[in-house]
Formats: structure tokens, C-alpha cells, sequence
């Protein structure tokens, strides 16, 4: 057992976890953040992504004690209070889930998608980032037609900002 | 009608819990003092079971408790059970072998389960199931579906000789045989229907929970039809009475058939929350999910098509092996039999059909319904057939099939089906249009400038769906009937909850249902709640398979909320002082004709609650009403789906270049949703036809039993796919609705493997069509083989 400490959606949490702790166990478990899923067992399907520092990662695939000190949000982060994050608007608005289970993960990874592929990302970019997420409900039409519309809406927003 | 009605693309409002990540699905459940099951799994395709040492794993950190099939014999808790008795042509009733939650004396694929472990916490159930010690005698396994019913194979069951579970056939063999006797041409294939994983992302996941308190048991379970679990956790396993078994399917992440069935996984929680006395939770790993999971699909098929001197089609015939498992899963039996031969008419008028069916045990992980379930294998043989009879006899394939299309209604086939309404010329039409097919030979042309092989393929599929009438389904076999309930519960405010039995696990019931309501009493459906998958709360239902949700289940809605609508007029005729007769009721609001007096909905909903302006001796206070609903037929959705793909000959790589789908599903509640629906079963076709495929070695090992092994559709794998609908509205329920669930995984997988067998010039090309595949097949083309 160890201890660790990590600030989840703005929050610091302090643990002590089995240092053979997933970090996907420790956010669904020890916090009860059961939004970010487990789909398989071989980093493949990106149920579980979450941000850690900004970044993208699977979070079946990184033991808690590794986020020691950094900073994660997941999909219960993501919105600004009751204002849906332009990723979460655009993947209802365009019918981007159907059973719901891996959106979480799909939105994460979309987000972070946009961040390093810009606004205007196109088709093929976000067909091909999406390699390390699985659906198997909408045949991605619509999740690839909501992050164009929702990467959009990320670039408005940030120019607005600035 | 209101913005929310019927035919309205309303955005769902279900996603606002999904997209924030509050939706509960039954790993997201706790409960107090719940405890952790891990399962012993046979690594043996076939073996018998000598001794099961447990006394190693007892002895470890936080067990609770260690059972094996001695413990649930000695508590009499019955087998799993298949639910549809087919007979043989000889007469006889399916030879099937017993199937125990876990395995007594002999485990019969891998994956099969030995013993369960329960403990304080996960961790601790994995490490002290590391410690079971099972003695097992290894045999041969029977792994080959071609030769399982040979002399001399490994026996799965002694109850079924030579494997063979049954011998079936449909349709009349003399017709048949007379016919191809006269026939000018024969077209014959040999076809693979490739074995599945289903593969829905959210992996099954049990809790059982037994209250001493109350002696009652409740399962929290990944399950499309929580009220059959209950029956048969309750009938066959003996658990418990219906009364003191409630059934609870929350969020459930995708099913596809796949959490239709009673698996032992669920059966062994809730009778072991009793015995260790604290609530039992299971959740599947992928691993666990490819072993277990049943599989789908997994025919053998020869078959064949006469044509006459003018290619008009007078008989088919076809002969099929259908692998079963190693037991018989909860329904089957049905899907290579009922809901597959049935539909070998296609959309074509065929004279004569005679189908055969061998359904066969092997040492493999069960087999049931996936996705179609027998209407995709169905589809696969016609539309090779046609598709290959037209280039045989050097026809537009678009025109032989127009040539045989069914064109007036009802339509009897020789097959059972009696097709009820279609327009399956004015689907090809605008297929044939949106895919821009008449300059099809100009892009084949500029594709060979560049080195490269372009192909199109149809696949002009019909379905059975909206399954499915009881009393008809009962002269076949079905141990259930197949209707559907609903209870529309008005409030005294006017807000409207719906409780049904369909179970929603990504098709958007809490939107389309509430759709319907909010079109027949003129409120938004904010204020209507859909209440689903849970025993306690919902009577009775039959769940959620074979596109029978909105056909059946709506149409249950529709039937209560006549009676609602009935009852509300009665109120508001006496408090209006209006006689029954003479009150209209539009747009959510009840009027005296050629009076001024109007109520809306709401106000009539407070009255009948207050009861004070009607007599109760002849109105009954309050506003519910149920309905069971039975469907008259099943419903016939059909459609073309017309693949274009360009092949890559140095590589086999093929490029989907356009999918047009244009499917008549009847009336259409959301577009949205359907179209969605339909992105989705052409992902899963495509993935049959191109990327999936469930693999045993000789020795029964499933070699792919991960998303490293068996090659699920990606984003970049598939197209963005053009869909359009005609509509021809079902005449069999009271909405018009022929169901969309299924279709994009019966048409596709047909439409692109004609596509890849156009490109490179011949029909030799086994599914799924990997670049491998492909490319040993363009190695094999006449021109190829012509120019070496």
C-alpha cells in the first residue's frame, strides 16, 4: 500500500492504494467516478481515456501511484458546470452515441484530438486518430461528423476567449 | 402534431447522462458488503473433469466462498435452458445434452466453467482461483464444423450422435427438385457464413443480492429482456419465485443479441448471494467476453439457383451446417432454422424453395443470435446467388433482380412468410441513382488507368422483424410468445410515465417512445418518462431482439394509450357537460364540438384524479392503462444496399470508395435514429465481410480472443455511408413501423463481398476478405492465371 495524491476535476484527492492500482480503478473504486469505463483488457478499445496533464492516456494502462502529483480530468470534468463542453454538445447534437458506453473515452480522445490537430481538422486526420477508440454501435458516421462540428465549435470558443 | 412527434429527428434524451459520464451501468453499481466472483474456466476444449482441489484456494486471503456443479446439483438449481424445440424431418425432437451453470464430470470448450471463487475483493478472487487445482483428462475435441458429424468424431453430448442436434428442413423437396430438372441454367456457390464476436463494448456483468429480511432475491444484470431472465432464473434454475425475484438491467452498453440469453455467469451470482450471504458481483473481461459471450453466425452453405431460358427464377435449394456450440444457448436453436430459412425468398418471387439444416454440437464457446440472427445468413445466400447467377448469364445484376422482384402484395412465399407490403423496385431505383451506377463502367475505367480493381455490389436484402406473432411462433417451436406490454401512467399534473417491456441498450427508447406519447396527447417529451428494465416496476415484457421494438413494443404503447385517450374523453365529456360523442380531442386538447368549451390534457388528467364532476359508480377515478399487444405478422423491412469498392492488386488492400443505402422501414418514429441504427449494422456487416472472424485451432484454443486478435471495425476501416429511405407503411401495426435495428448487418456483408468479387473477376472469396485474402484470391483470377 502507498499513498498518493492527484488533483481529479479540480479537486485534490489524498489515498492509499495497493500499489497494484489501476488508475481506471482508482477513479471508478476509490472515487466513484464511473463515467470513465473499462471495455477490454489490452489497452485497445479506449474506454477508459482520460486526460493526465492535458494529455490523452488509457487510464487501464497507468497505475495510480504514476499520477502522483499530476493533474486528471474525466468526462465528469470536462463540462464548466451546467455548460457542456463544445465535444459533449456536439456528440449529442449529432447523434454521435447510441448505448453511451464508449463515449466517454471517445469524447476525451476527441478533445484531445482537436487540441493537437487544430479546428479545422479534417475527415481523414480524425478517422485515422481514432484508431485507439472502439464503437461498436454507431459505425463512427456520426462521432466523425460531431468531432468536425465539435472541434469547430472548441476553435469559436477559444477565439472568443481571446 | 407536436415538434416532438412522430417523424421528428428529436436530439435524445438520454445522451445528457451519457456525454457527462452519469449513466449507470451495472459495473458503475456498489452495493453494501458486496462481495467479488471470479470464475475457473476450462483451458480445455474438451476433457473430463476428475477432481476439482479447492483446499489450496480456501485457505486464501478473503475467500468467502468456493462452489463447483456438485454444490448447485446439490441445491437442485437447473441447467441452462434452450427455449425453442425444433424437430428433425424425421419427426423427432432435438437431441440436446444437458448445459449446467458449471460443469459436472465434463467441460466442453474453453472457457467452460469449472468453479466460482468469491471474496472480499477482486484481487483476492483472482489470486485464489489461481489456486483451484483441477485434474483434468484431456480428449479430443471436435472442432470442425465440416466434420463434426462424421463417423467416428469426438462425441460432444451422448444425447446427440454424430453431433447432430437436429436434421431440419423447410419448404417442399419435390417442387424443388422438379423445377431444377426443367431449369435452363443452374447456378451453384459454396459459402462460408464466417463465426462472430459479438462484441458489445459495455462486457456482462452480474450482481446478485439475496435479503434475509424479505427472502427475496434481486439480480442487477447486462440483460436486453430482465422479465424472460426472471422467468427462467425463476422456472427452470429454481432460484426463486418470480414473486421474490426481481430482475434489474440498468444502462446496459450494447447487446446485438449477444445479452439476450441466461448465461451461468448470472444464474451462479444470485444463487451464490444466498450462500455466502452478502451481495455477489461479477464483471467479465474482454478475455472472459470473447470466451463466453455467445458467438454468432458459423454456417457451412451449398446452394443453388435455377433459372429459366429468359433468367427468370424457379427454384432454389440450399444445404446448410450450422454450428451450435458446445450447448444449446437460450434461443439457439431457432436462428439457423425459423428465423433463417424463411427468408431465403429474398425479395423475389421464387416458385419453389427446399431448404436443409443440420444443426451441429462442437467443442466451441455456444453459438445464438448476433445481430440478424439467421436473416444476414439468409441474405448472404440469395443475393451471392443472384448476384453471380446474373454475371453467369451475363445480366446487369441490377436488372436480374429487378426481373424477379416481387411486385404485388400480400405475397405468399414458399417458405412460411407471408410478406405483407413492399416497394422493392422503388428502393432500387434510388439506390441506383444516389450510387450514380450508370457511370459505374467510367470509374472502372479510371481506376484500371491507375492500376487499381473497381467493383460494385448489391445486396437487395428482406428481414423478418417485429418478431413476432405467439400463437404462430408457438406452432413452431417457441417456448414464449412474443408480444409486448406497456402501462401508460397519467399523473394528476398531466405528466405521463410509460412503463414498458422492450429494455433500450443504445436504440433511444426513452426518446422514441416518448416521441409517440408526446404525438397522441399533445404534451413535450419533457414531460414523459420511460421506465424500463426493471421487474419490480414493469410487470411483464418480453425484452428487447429482432427489431421488434418499435413494431411491437410502440404498438403496445399505441393500444394503452388508446384507452388513456378513450378514459379521458368520458372525464372531460362530463365535466365539459358535453355528450362522448361530441368531444374532440387535437393537439392535446379536449373540445365540446361547436361549443367554446376545451380542456387541455393536463386539466383533464387533474379531474379524473379529483373525480368530483363524474360519477365513479361510472367512471372510475384515475388515469392508467395497460396493454399487451400481439402482432397479427412480423414485419418485412427491406432495402438495396449497393457497396463500391476499388482493390488494390499489389496489396489486397480494399478501399470501401461509397455505400448507398436506401431502406423502406415503414414509418420512421426519428429519423435520426434510424439512420443511426443503419450506420451501425453496416459497421458490423462490413466488419463480417471484411475484418472479423472468430478462430479455433485443431485443438479448440480460440486464437482470438482479443482486440489484439480478432480485428474489430475502426474509424478508419469504414466509409461515411449515404442512406435514404422509401417508405412503404407496415400494414401489421396500428404505426406502420417495419423496425431498422438489423438491416445494415443483413445487407452489407453480401453488397461488399459481390463488390471485392467484381473488382478482381471471379467469385472465389471467403469472408471475411482480409488483404491476405484478397490478394491470394486476385492471384487467382482468369486474367491473371491467363496472362502467366
Amino acid at each position: 500500500m502507498a499513498t498518493v495524491s492527484m488533483t481529479v476535476n479540480g479537486k485534490t484527492v489524498t489515498k492509499t492504494v495497493d500499489s497494484r492500482r489501476l488508475l481506471v480503478e482508482f477513479l471508478r473504486e476509490d472515487l466513484r467516478l464511473t463515467g470513465t469505463h473499462v471495455g477490454c483488457d489490452t489497452s485497445q478499445c479506449g474506454a477508459c481515456v482520460v486526460h493526465v496533464d492535458g494529455r490523452a492516456i488509457k487510464s487501464c494502462t497507468a497505475l495510480a501511484l504514476s499520477c502522483e502529483g499530476k493533474t486528471v480530468t474525466t468526462i465528469e470534468g470536462l463540462a464548466n458546470g451546467a455548460t457542456l463542453h463544445p465535444m459533449q454538445e456536439a456528440f449529442r447534437e449529432h447523434h454521435a452515441l447510441q448505448c453511451g458506453y464508449c463515449t466517454p473515452g471517445m469524447i476525451m480522445a476527441s478533445v484531445d484530438l482537436v487540441q493537437r490537430n487544430g479546428p479545422g481538422v479534417d475527415e481523414h486526420t480524425i478517422r485515422r486518430e481514432l484508431d485507439g477508440n472502439i464503437c461498436r454501435c454507431t459505425g463512427y458516421h456520426n462521432i466523425v461528423k460531431a468531432i468536425a462540428a465539435g472541434a469547430a465549435a472548441m476553435g469559436s470558443v477559444r477565439q472568443a476567449a481571446e | 402534431m407536436t415538434a416532438t412527434g412522430i417523424g421528428a429527428s428529436v436530439r435524445r434524451t438520454e445522451d445528457h447522462r451519457f456525454i457527462t459520464g452519469k449513466g449507470q451501468y451495472v459495473d458503475d453499481i456498489n452495493r453494501p458488503g458486496q462481495s467479488y466472483a471470479v470464475f475457473v474456466r476450462s483451458p480445455h476444449a474438451h476433457a473430463t473433469l476428475k477432481k476439482i482441489d479447492i483446499s489450496a484456494a480456501e485457505k486464501a486471503p478473503g475467500v468467502l466462498g468456493i462452489y463447483t456443479g456438485d454444490d448447485l446439483a446439490a441445491d437442485k438449481v437447473g441447467g441452462l435452458i434452450c427455449g425453442w424445440l425444433i424437430h428433425s424431418k424425421d419427426g423427432s425432437p432435438m437431441k440436446a445434452g444437458a448445459h449446467p451453470a458449471l460443469a459436472q464430470g465434463k467441460v466442453r470448450y474453453v472457457g467452460d466453467h469449472v468453479a466460482v471463487v468469491i471474496a472480499e475483493t477482486l484481487a483476492e478472487a483472482r489470486d485464489a482461483a489461481e489456486l483451484v487445482a483441477v485434474d483434468y483428462d484431456v480428449l479430443a475435441p471436435c472442432v470442425d464444423l465440416a466434420k463434426a458429424q462424421a463417423n467416428g468424431q469426438p462425441q460432444v453430448h451422448a444425447e446427440a450422435p454424430n453431433n447432430t442436434v437436429y436434421a431440419w428442413h423447410l419448404g417442399d423437396k419435390a417442387a424443388v427438385d422438379a423445377a431444377f430438372a426443367q431449369a435452363k441454367h443452374v447456378t451453384k456457390i459454396d459459402l462460408v457464413n464466417n463465426r462472430l464476436i459479438p462484441n458489445a463494448m459495455e462486457p456482462r456483468a452480474a450482481i446478485g443480492e439475496y435479503d434475509t429480511g424479505q427472502g427475496g432475491f434481486t439480480l442487477y444484470t447486462t440483460s436486453q429482456n430482465p422479465h424472460v431472465a426472471r422467468l427462467v432464473l425463476s422456472a427452470f434454475n429454481g432460484i426463486a419465485p418470480e414473486n421474490k425475484l426481481r430482475v434489474i438491467a440498468p444502462d446496459v452498453g450494447g447487446g446485438f443479441g449477444s445479452k439476450i440469453f441466461i448465461y451461468a455467469e448470472e444464474t451462479v451470482c444470485i444463487w451464490a448471494a444466498k450462500k455466502v450471504g452478502r451481495p455477489v458481483k461479477w464483471t467479465a473481461d474482454r478475455t472472459e467476453a470473447f470466451l463466453s459471450d455467445a458467438h454468432g453466425r458459423d454456417h457451412v452453405t451449398t446452394a443453388e439457383l435455377a433459372m429459366d431460358a429468359d433468367g427468370k427464377i424457379l427454384a432454389l435449394r440450399a444445404n446448410t451446417k450450422a454450428n451450435l456450440g458446445a450447448y444449446l444457448s437460450t434461443f439457439a436453436s431457432s436462428v439457423p432454422t425459423y428465423l433463417y430459412a424463411p427468408l431465403l425468398s429474398g425479395q423475389y418471387n421464387i416458385p419453389a424453395i427446399y431448404c436443409e439444416v443440420d444443426g451441429v454440437y462442437t467443442n466451441t464457446a455456444p453459438v445464438d443470435a448476433y445481430r440478424g440472427a439467421g436473416r444476414p445468413e439468409a441474405t448472404f445466400v440469395v443475393e451471392r446467388l443472384v448476384e453471380v447467377a446474373a454475371r453467369q448469364l451475363g445480366t446487369d445484376p441490377a436488372e436480374f433482380r429487378r426481373k424477379n422482384f416481387i411486385t404485388s402484395f400480400p405475397h405468399e412465399t414458399p417458405v412460411i412468410m407471408t410478406y405483407d407490403t413492399g416497394d422493392y423496385d422503388a428502393s432500387m431505383r434510388k439506390a441506383l441513382e444516389m450510387a450514380d451506377y450508370a457511370n459505374i463502367g467510367k470509374r472502372k475505367a479510371e481506376s484500371a488507368k491507375q492500376g487499381k480493381l473497381r467493383g460494385v455490389g448489391f445486396s437487395a436484402y428482406i428481414e423478418a422483424c417485429g418478431i413476432a406473432p405467439s400463437k404462430a411462433v408457438g406452432s413452431l417451436g417457441a417456448g414464449v410468445g412474443l408480444w409486448e406490454s406497456a402501462e401508460v401512467r397519467v399523473n394528476p399534473v398531466g405528466t405521463v410515465e410509460v412503463l414498458t417491456g422492450s429494455h433500450s441498450h443504445g436504440q433511444g427508447h426513452e426518446t422514441t417512445f416518448a416521441q409517440l406519447v408526446s404525438h397522441r396527447l399533445g404534451i413535450p417529451i419533457e414531460q414523459i418518462s420511460i421506465v424500463h428494465g426493471d421487474t419490480d416496476k414493469v410487470q411483464m415484457g418480453m425484452g428487447t431482439y429482432g427489431s421488434r421494438s418499435g413494431a411491437v413494443g410502440m404498438s403496445a404503447i399505441s393500444k394503452a394509450l388508446d384507452k388513456v385517450v378513450a378514459k379521458a374523453t368520458k372525464v372531460a365529456s362530463r365535466c365539459m357537460e358535453v355528450p362522448e360523442t361530441e368531444v374532440d380531442f387535437t393537439d392535446g386538447v379536449f373540445s365540446g364540438r361547436g361549443t367554446n368549451k376545451s380542456m387541455a390534457f393536463g386539466e383533464v388528467a387533474l379531474q379524473a384524479y379529483v373525480a368530483h364532476k363524474f360519477d365513479s359508480s361510472e367512471i372510475e377515478p384515475g388515469l392508467k392503462e395497460g396493454a399487451f399487444y400481439d402482432p397479427k405478422n412480423f414485419t418485412f423491412p427491406s432495402g438495396v444496399h449497393i457497396a463500391e469498392v476499388e482493390v488494390d492488386p499489389e496489396t489486397g488492400v480494399t478501399r470501401i470508395d461509397r455505400w448507398t443505402a436506401v431502406d423502406d422501414f415503414g414509418i420512421l418514429i426519428n429519423p435520426m435514429i434510424v439512420e443511426g441504427q443503419v450506420h451501425g449494422g453496416i459497421a458490423q456487416g462490413i466488419g463480417q465481410a471484411m475484418l472479423e472472424n472468430a478462430v479455433y485451432d485443431a485443438n479448440g484454443q480460440l486464437l482470438t480472443a482479443s482486440y489484439m486478435d480478432y480485428c474489430m471495425p475502426r474509424a478508419d476501416d469504414l466509409p461515411s455511408f449515404d442512406v435514404a429511405m422509401t417508405t412503404t407503411a407496415c400494414p401489421s401495426n396500428p404505426l406502420g413501423i417495419k423496425g431498422c435495428g438489423e438491416a445494415g448487418a443483413i445487407a452489407a456483408p453480401a453488397a461488399l463481398i459481390n463488390a471485392i468479387t467484381d473488382a478482381i473477376g471471379h467469385e472465389n472469396l471467403a469472408m471475411p476478405a482480409t488483404p491476405q485474402t484478397v490478394w491470394r484470391a486476385v492471384q487467382k483470377a482468369p486474367s491473371k492465371m491467363a496472362a502467366e
